[in-house]
């Protein structure tokens, strides 16, 4: 069977160890975590996790169904389709030697991202948008030298209906 | 008025009905202990913390009620992982209080400190450490309401000790609410309505019945179900008492070490209504062939059970008492035709399965395991509540011992731990002390809780061991036999204690059968002692358990005798 990416986004008690019966139920039960999102909501006693998971239909449905049934998860819904409003993040330290910085500065223009520190060599940039959106900004700094990349998964909000 | 977090627990267990408490003490409990003995809930002072965990799972079986443990931190908590996890993979309700060095060493590697909740995380249904007094009652009441409800299972607290010795004002919480959980109960009326078709289409329908029939008290709608639909049973270890062993339609157990009739049902059937079951590997073996003409109905309390390894066509999520109750109110009025007619050609050919494949074995001048258990069903009239330990021993109870009522056959199905019948069966009597309580056992397995003889012993419970003692860890060197050209690596257990002498020593009553004509009298007397009886029958060294499937065959290939 074909596997597919699912982004679950739940709602889960803000204690200690929840996190990591999240975890160890995906390394107990063979399931994978692409990435993970975790933070406070507006609400200090309830955190957002956001997960990625590559699988078949049938092990997203277990994904699902064994989240739902861990006593700490409030709430789970998959957001894979249009209906939610996705975003990533990454911070890109790129090799910034004079004949490549004015090029860079051009890309992070059209790209509408940020240089959120500068030295001699080097920029670092901050992007956000879609993973499609990421990448293709990799792809076009990989030439001048990536120097290091921290990246987030994605995030993702259901839309309110309009 | 203030109270210690002790006395707030002791209030707690009273609340929620607890009369008896197996444990172990320690540094981080002794003011739990010195509280609880100024209760009047009994306390059973086991040998071994594990055998206080599948002890309190005995008396959770036989008693229908929530097991309660209490155990020291660190090495008496992890000693109870394995019962733990025994009474995970059963579904078996229990609430483990461990005692946990104070909260402000907590991290440090304290004296006898370990992060319990950490280690039982996987093989808990949920557990806590309770920090602040403030949290314990909210967290007690928890602890029970999830142990019992939904899907039951065992809960772990952790208790540090200034949290137990603190004090505060207690209030008591009547009604527990869990915003994240609300396990659903009543079924999905529209499915049923597809059962009732399926039912009424059917040619050779098939009931295969689980652990849940029993977890849900739900037996008597099952029997109704199968009768009043002329639908045959088969069940899995852990549905056995959940329907009538003696009842024509049983078709006996299912799986790896299934009646012939039983698998080779499910391999024909038209419609598989599966009923509070999980589809085991030891159940289905290959998973493609498993009733592969089959459609499949799953009716169950866990959601993550259905479609977990098993494709089905009409998924109920539901207790199982509740959903069938309702489906047998709905088949009452559906029409069913000619049942008599159209039931015919399926149970004769049921029965021509099982004339000529029943289960057998060959009698030789040698004791048969299986003869030993069949004289003991005669002998107690199938009244008995058996545990098991594991391995041959296991099986041979689960075939020949015929179980007409529920929660009578208590037996580590999931997890398959050897250890487990003594102490269950501690458990098992406490909870019912009328009752003949006998634990089939295998001489390996045995001497893995042997300890709790002691128990036994304090507390004049008078449960009897029945030892099928073939010298080997049986159902190892059976795979060795069959798959292994016969290497015994490490299973013939060249030196066993006396068995006699041993139960002497604990001041029970030990007995011996070595010929088949002793077999009988030795199980009246044992049976007939007021006191914990230790019965060794030498049994045929080699023999196995038949039928058998090979782990991953489809169960429709079995090896027979
Ligand atoms: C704690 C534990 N360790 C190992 C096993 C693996 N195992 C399964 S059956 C068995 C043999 C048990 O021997 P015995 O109790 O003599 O029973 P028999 O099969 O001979 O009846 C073993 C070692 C197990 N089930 N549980
Ligand atoms: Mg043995």
């Amino acid at each position: 069977m074909r596997e597919e990416k699912h982004i679950f986004t739940m709602l889960v008690d803000n204690e200690p160890g929840v996190l990591s019966r999240v975890v160890g139920l995906f390394s107990g039960r063979g399931f994978n975590i692409d990435s993970l999102v975790v933070a406070e909501t507006v609400d200090p006693k309830v955190s957002r996790i956001t997960l990625v998971s590559k699988a078949d239909q049938p092990v997203i449905e277990q994904i699902e169904k064994q989240l739902n049934k861990l006593i700490n998860v409030i709430k789970i819904r998959d957001l894979t389709g249009p209906e939610a409003v996705k975003r990533e993040m990454a911070l890109i330290c790129v090799n910034a030697k004079s004949d490549h910085r004015a090029e860079i500065l051009r890309i992070v223009d059209i790209f509408r991202c940020k240089v959120v520190d500068v030295g001699l060599e080097h920029y670092i940039i901050e992007v956000t948008g879609t993973g499609e959106k990421v990448a293709a900004l990799l792809q076009l700094l990989k030439p001048m030298g990536i120097k290091k990349i921290a990246r987030t998964g994605p995030l993702a909000l259901l839309r309110e209906p309009s | 008025m203030e109270l210690s977090g002790a006395e707030i627990l002791i209030r707690v267990l009273k609340e929620e009905g607890v009369d008896t408490i197996f444990g172990f003490p320690g540094g981080a409990v002794i003011d739990i202990y010195d509280e609880l003995v100024r209760s009047d809930i009994r306390h059973i002072l086991v040998r071994h913390e594990q055998g206080a965990v599948h002890a309190a799972d005995g008396y959770a079986r036989a008693g229908n009620t929530v097991g309660v443990c209490l155990v020291t931190s660190g090495p008496g908590a992890t000693n109870t992982v394995t019962g733990l996890a025994s009474a995970y993979m059963d579904s078996i309700p229990l609430v483990v209080l461990s005692g946990q060095v104070p909260t402000q060493l907590i991290g440090n590697d304290a004296f006898q400190e370990v992060d319990i909740v950490g280690i039982t995380r996987p093989c808990t249904k949920h557990n806590y450490l309770v920090k602040d007094i403030g949290d314990l009652t909210r967290t007690l009441k928890e602890a029970f309401y999830l142990a019992r409800s939904g899907r039951p299972g065992p809960v772990l607290i952790d208790l540090p000790k200034d949290v137990v010795k603190s004090k505060t004002v207690y209030s008591p919480i009547k009604k527990v609410t869990l915003k994240s959980y609300n396990p659903t109960y009543k079924p999905n009326i529209k499915q049923l309505k597809k059962i009732v078709e399926l039912i009424a289409d059917a040619q050779r329908p098939v009931i295969f019945a689980g652990g849940g029939i029993i977890l849900s008290g739900a037996s008597e709608h099952l029997t109704a179900l199968a009768r009043n639909a002329q639908v045959p049973v088969t069940t899995s270890l852990m549905g056995l008492g959940g329907f009538p062993g003696t009842d024509p339609l049983w078709l006996g157990m299912i799986g790896m070490h299934g009646t012939y009739r039983a698998n080779m049902s499910t391999g024909a059937c038209d419609l598989l209504l599966s009923i509070g079951v999980r589809f085991d590997d030891r159940v289905t073996g290959k998973t493609d062939s498993f009733a592969s003409q089959a459609k499949i109905v799953h009716i169950d309390i866990d959601p993550t059970s259905i479609r977990k390894n098993i494709p089905v066509t009409i998924p109920v999520v539901g207790d199982c008492r509740s959903t069938l109750k309702e489906l047998n109110a709905m088949l009452t009025k559906a029409d069913l035709g000619d049942l008599k007619k159209k039931r015919k050609p399926w149970l004769d050919q049921i029965e021509e399965w099982k004339s000529t494949k029943p289960l057998a074995y060959r009698q030789t001048d040698r004791i048969k395991p299986q003869y030993v258990v069949e004289k003991l069903y005669e002998i107690t009239k199938g009244q008995a509540i058996v545990t098991t330990e594991v391995g041959q021993n296991q099986m041979w109870a689960a075939q020949y011992y015929h179980f007409d009522h529920p929660n009578h056959f208590i037996t580590s199905g999931g997890l398959g731990c050897m250890g487990f019948g003594l102490p269950a069966a501690i458990g098992a009597q406490l909870a019912c002390p009328d009752k003949t309580v006998v634990d089939i056992a295998g001489d390996g397995s045995i001497q893995m809780n042997i300890q709790e003889m002691a128990t036994a012993m304090q507390y004049c419970l008078p449960v009897k061991i029945v030892i099928l003692n073939n010298g080997y860890l049986g159902m190892v060197r059976q795979w060795q036999e069959l798959f292994y050209d016969k290497r015994y690596a490490c299973t013939d257990m060249e030196h066993a204690p006396d068995f006699v002498k041993l139960a002497e020593a604990y001041g029970a009553v030990g007995l011996r059968a070595t010929k088949p004509q002793d077999v009988e009298a030795v199980l009246k007397e044992g049976l007939s002692v007021a006191k914990p009886v230790i019965m060794d029958f030498a049994v045929e060294r080699e023999e196995s358990v038949y039928p058998m499937v090979p782990a991953g065959a489809p169960i429709t290939e079995m090896l027979l005798v």
